[in-house]
């Protein structure tokens, strides 16, 4: 890959994690029984309308603004018109020649450089519905329209991605953004994150643009980034062999990790846009763009930055922990009643988000609260509990949501500082280990271990490690 | 006077009066249902069991003393593309002969909060589209002054009703002049609201930006009470208008003086039938006699252009309005012969195919070829700027004057199998479309008859002011007969050629 330079936009639809839906006023749920949120208006029964869900335009200002888009004062809605039994109305409201958002950029931070993606438009639409196939022979299909007229952010970057790496890591910084502003879920899995990428390949240093293919069909940014990679290779290898790319769809495979022809251009539908006169155009004001302005809440990078700054994190803990909003929210929290931000950092980055992963377990419904954590970190400080303790306390706390206080009386897991309780077992240690003790006086240092070691034993973990080190130390 | 041929305020005072009770009033307009519509035809869906409950409940509620709006008890019917719960909607077309909506149109239940009681379902062009009830799926309608002729239409049915008895009022929609013109041919008085005035929610699209819903009267005073009831704000049609509704009865003064008439020259044309052209200028000196000043006016684009941008504006919505009809959820679906199964494409194609009749097609397919890649420049966007134009044009005239005067249609009421090419029929709205396009308020009233065949008036103004519609109206009516004739619903043309032949024999 370096006579070629790939030229790669993005298509991203959005699902707006809205309260109803686009145009009616049925529920915007997801995994709800099949045709159960459906209302008259968006199964298309006739003589139905629809009307605008404010919230709809109101989300769809607040990604633009993050994504320094410049906010339309007019906008409309216009139909695309198809046929398919998952679209009711045989048409989709969406936005053709007057979007809501243009002109925007993302800033995304590869290894070591910055590339600033453009944003050419975001516009506002409706999902349709899910087609069931009969299984086998089946000779029916069945259509759940509960996903039918949920409102869509359609977001379309310029061509200025070069690398299969670059177009993921803009998704991922674009899904962070989407969190933070609450707008989205952006569940690949679910299906409210869908992305399509367009490319072509240049000759590198060149300015030309050479016929772009589309690929379809990715179901996560890994695969966005596998199928742009492979797409590449197979490009290369026409251009090398004296061949051109031609104008298609093509569809990635996740199993053979291939792109296949879906369509190609000849057979392009006809969408017959034009602007939909039962929606009324919108016009907006800059009060109101200002007003959202101003209750945008702090994006990504702009936390990330202030993490360093005002808890002299690295940058690394900085970005991890500000990789989504219920995570830097959870660490602030935290660090609201401790003192030692670097030392939640650890607890944070290394234990939660290891238990979290591993239960399969959403931040947002982690037993184990920032209080939590607080008092436990306090506790250590006292010497109430060592930091191996602290580790199963952690962990009972994240099962159990009971407090560390309550885990170390019950399980008796309290640190023994007694000294003279640990003396009178270090004494007997030594008494029965004459040899180890011979060799710490020899220069053997590693004995010291030894005994550390056969104390914590002994008290399960308990010893208070400090006390343990003095007492051993003034015996031998 | 029968009860039937009474209208909806003097059936009130009536009402009031208790020389009648609601009961009389909904059974005699049933009975004189049963007695003509085998030859008027208006009606698709009679809910006469329903009907007389409803009337009952009016009469028992107003036995215990409830105050009850004027059109409380009054019999009316709706256009059978207005959706009605529980009774079925055809569109007078195969795609819906068994739809019955689980809603109903936020005007049918204005109407009912009113206690106005629901007759039945009427006629009318297939999905609105055509000028003579003549191509409803199930028959055509007969104009009852002249039953060998057509009522007009779109809203054929409901005009026909009204003039024949059959409703003491209707309501029909009006996309091109679906409305006045039927009104015209039958009669009677028809009005066509200021887009955005009265919802479209639950009415059946037809052309989303001109669909407007309205009245079909015996007189302009029941016109009032009835846009009393229906217009105003409705949540569920984003293009309907927040304003205040006034009374609009309140603008029956009678007097019109000092009135700034346009009377508009390029709707004097050569296309228009010298006999309807003669009882229209009778009615301009009529408007000057009242104190009117009448003047010529003119609307050269809007006279000019109004039809193709018409035909290129309400195909292209149509096309994609109907596209719902796909035999998928409900309404008329293809089903193959026994042992053969279709492809989904091979059941829309059926569906479609058999579920619509031939104008409805036609409609459709000229409609998706002006929205198509590389037509929609040449045809839709540009029929879009001349549409502009066509409105700038009456601004200008609004200057000038408070209305616009032209005849409804350019011609009477026309034999039915009479106009066989669609193009004569889309020239029978070439007075009625420009309003639409334009979005403005009009109205079309009886201004005299032609051997027995009535010729309407219409009366335009600017967005908004029906006030003004109903004072030049209602002074125009006040002081003419022709709204007090009744129709003889019975086969001139016919016994005229009949009568005809026995001389020649």
């Amino acid at each position: 890959m370096t006579k070629y330079e790939a030229v790669i936009g993005l298509e991203v639809h959005v699902e707006l994690r809205t309260k109803t839906k686009a145009f009616c006023p049925c529920p915007n749920e997801f995994g709800s029984e099949p045709n159960s949120n459906v209302c008259p208006i968006c199964l298309a029964m006739p003589g139905t309308l629809p009307v605008l869900n404010k919230s709809l335009l109101e989300y769809g200002i607040k990604a633009g603004l993050a994504m320094n888009c410049q906010i339309a004062h007019y906008c409309k809605f216009d139909r695309k018109n198809y046929f398919y039994p998952d679209l009711p109305k045989a048409y989709q409201n969406s936005q053709y020649d007057f979007p809501l958002c243009r002109n925007g950029y993302l800033d995304v931070e590869v290894d070591g450089y910055v590339r600033r993606v453009g944003i050419n438009r975001i516009h506002m639409e409706e999902d349709a519905g899910k087609l069931l196939h009969g299984e086998g022979d089946a000779d029916y299909s069945l259509v759940d329209l509960n996903r039918g007229t949920v409102p869509l952010l359609e977001i379309v970057t310029e061509p200025d991605i070069r690398t299969p790496e670059e177009a993921r890591l803009f998704l991922e910084n674009l899904k962070q953004i989407l969190q933070y502003l609450d707008v989205s879920d952006c569940k690949m899995e679910e299906g409210s994150l869908r992305c399509d990428a367009n490319i072509s390949l240049r000759p590198a240093g060149s300015n030309v643009l050479n016929t772009k293919v589309e690929i379809k069909n990715m179901n996560s940014f890994k695969a966005v980034q596998h199928a742009l990679e492979s797409e590449i290779a197979r490009q290369t290898k026409l251009y090398e062999s004296g061949g051109k790319a031609v104008q298609e769809t093509r569809a990635w495979d996740e199993d053979t990790g291939k792109t296949s022809v879906m369509r190609a251009k000849e057979t392009a539908s006809d969408y017959r846009y034009f602007p939909d006169p039962d929606l009324v155009p919108v016009v907006l004001d800059d009060e109101m763009i200002n007003k959202i302005r101003e209750e945008l809440p702090e994006l990504p990078a702009a936390r990330k930055q202030r993490f360093i700054e005002e808890y002299s994190l690295p940058p690394y803990d900085a970005g991890v922990l500000t990789s989504s909003r219920a995570l830097a929210d959870y660490y602030e929290e935290c660090v609201k009643g401790y003192h030692d931000p670097k030392k939640v950092s650890n607890w944070v980055m290394v234990e939660l988000l290891r238990l979290l992963n591993t239960n399969n377990v959403d931040i947002k419904d982690s037993k184990l609260t920032p209080s939590h954590l607080v008092e436990m970190l306090k506790m250590m400080d006292e010497g109430t509990i060592s930091g191996k303790i602290a580790k199963t306390v952690f962990e009972e706390m994240f099962i159990s949501g009971k407090r560390a206080a309550q885990i170390v009386e019950e399980k008796g897991l309290l640190q023994i500082s007694d000294e003279d309780q640990l003396a009178a077992i270090i004494d007997e240690l030594i008494a029965a280990h004459p040899e180890v003790v011979e060799d710490y006086r020899k220069g053997k240092k590693k004995a010291l271990g030894f005994f550390v070691g056969q104390v914590m034993k002994q008290t399960r973990g308990k010893a208070n490690p400090q006390i343990v080190n003095k007492l051993l130390l003034a015996r031998l | 006077m029968e009860i039937f041929d009474l209208t909806a305020h003097e059936l009130s005072d009536l009402l009031k009066k208790r020389e009648i009770t609601d009961i009389e009033i909904t059974s005699a307009v049933l009975k004189r249902i049963q007695q003509i519509d085998g030859d008027v035809r208006a009606y698709v869906t009679i809910t006469e069991e329903n009907a007389l409950n409803d009337a009952r409940n009016v009469h028992e509620r107003r036995n215990k003393g409830d105050a009850l709006p004027p059109l409380a008890g009054i019999p009316m019917a709706l256009k059978d593309n207005f959706c009605t719960k529980g009774v079925r909607t055809t569109c007078s077309s195969r795609m819906l002969e068994d739809f019955i909506p689980p809603y109903s149109a936020t005007v049918v239940d204005k109407l009912l909060e009113n206690s106005a009681v629901l007759l039945g379902k009427l006629n009318m062009d297939e999905f609105a589209m055509g000028s003579s009830t003549e191509s409803s799926y199930f028959f055509p309608t007969h104009n009852p002054w002249d039953l060998d002729r057509v009522p007009g239409g779109s809203s054929g049915g409901s005009a026909a009703a009204v003039a024949a008895g059959e409703a003491i009022f209707a309501l029909g929609s009006d996309t091109g002049g679906s409305i006045r013109q039927p009104a015209a041919f039958c009669g009677i008085v028809g009005m066509k609201p200021t887009y955005g005035l009265v919802s479209r929610n639950g009415v059946v699209a037809f052309a989303s930006s001109m669909d407007q819903v309205g009245p079909l009267t015996k007189d302009v005073r029941d016109c009032a009470l009835v846009l009393n009831a229906i217009a105003g704000h409705d949540p569920l049609d984003s293009t309907s208008v927040k304003r205040n509704v006034p009374d609009y009865t309140s603008f029956l003064t009678g007097e019109i003086k000092g009135k700034r008439i346009g009377v508009v020259r390029e709707m004097l044309d050569d296309g228009l039938d010298p006999r309807v052209a003669e009882v229209f200028k009778n009615a301009v000196n009529k408007l000057e006699e009242l104190g009117a000043v009448v003047d010529e006016c003119s609307l050269p684009i809007a006279a000019a252009k109004s039809v193709p941008v018409y035909h290129i504006i309400a195909p292209a919505e149509a096309s994609s309005n109907l596209a719902r009809f796909d035999g998928v959820r409900y309404g008329f679906r293809a089903v193959p012969e026994k042992g053969k199964k279709y492809s989904l494409e091979e059941m829309y194609m059926k569906t479609r195919g058999e579920g619509f009749g031939p104008e409805v097609k036609r409609r459709i397919m000229m409609g998706t070829y002006v929205l198509s890649s590389g037509c929609y420049e040449k045809y839709y966007l540009k029929a879009a700027k001349v549409r502009t134009l066509i409105k700038k044009d009456f601004e200008q005239a609004f200057e000038r004057f408070d209305v616009l005067i032209t005849p409804t249609t350019p011609d009477l009421p026309f034999l039915m199998g009479e106009k066989v090419n669609p193009l004569d029929g889309y020239n029978s709205d070439k007075y009625t479309v420009p309003v639409n396009l334009a979005g403005l308020p009009a109205i079309s009233i009886p201004c005299g008859f032609v051997e027995g065949l009535p010729v309407g008036m219409q009366i335009i103004a600017p967005a908004f002011r029906e006030d003004s519609l109903f004072q030049v109206a209602y002074a125009f009516e006040q002081n003419t007969p022709y709204h007090k004739e009744r129709p003889p619903i019975k086969r001139r043309a016919s016994e005229e050629k009949a009568k005809g032949s026995d001389i020649n024999d």
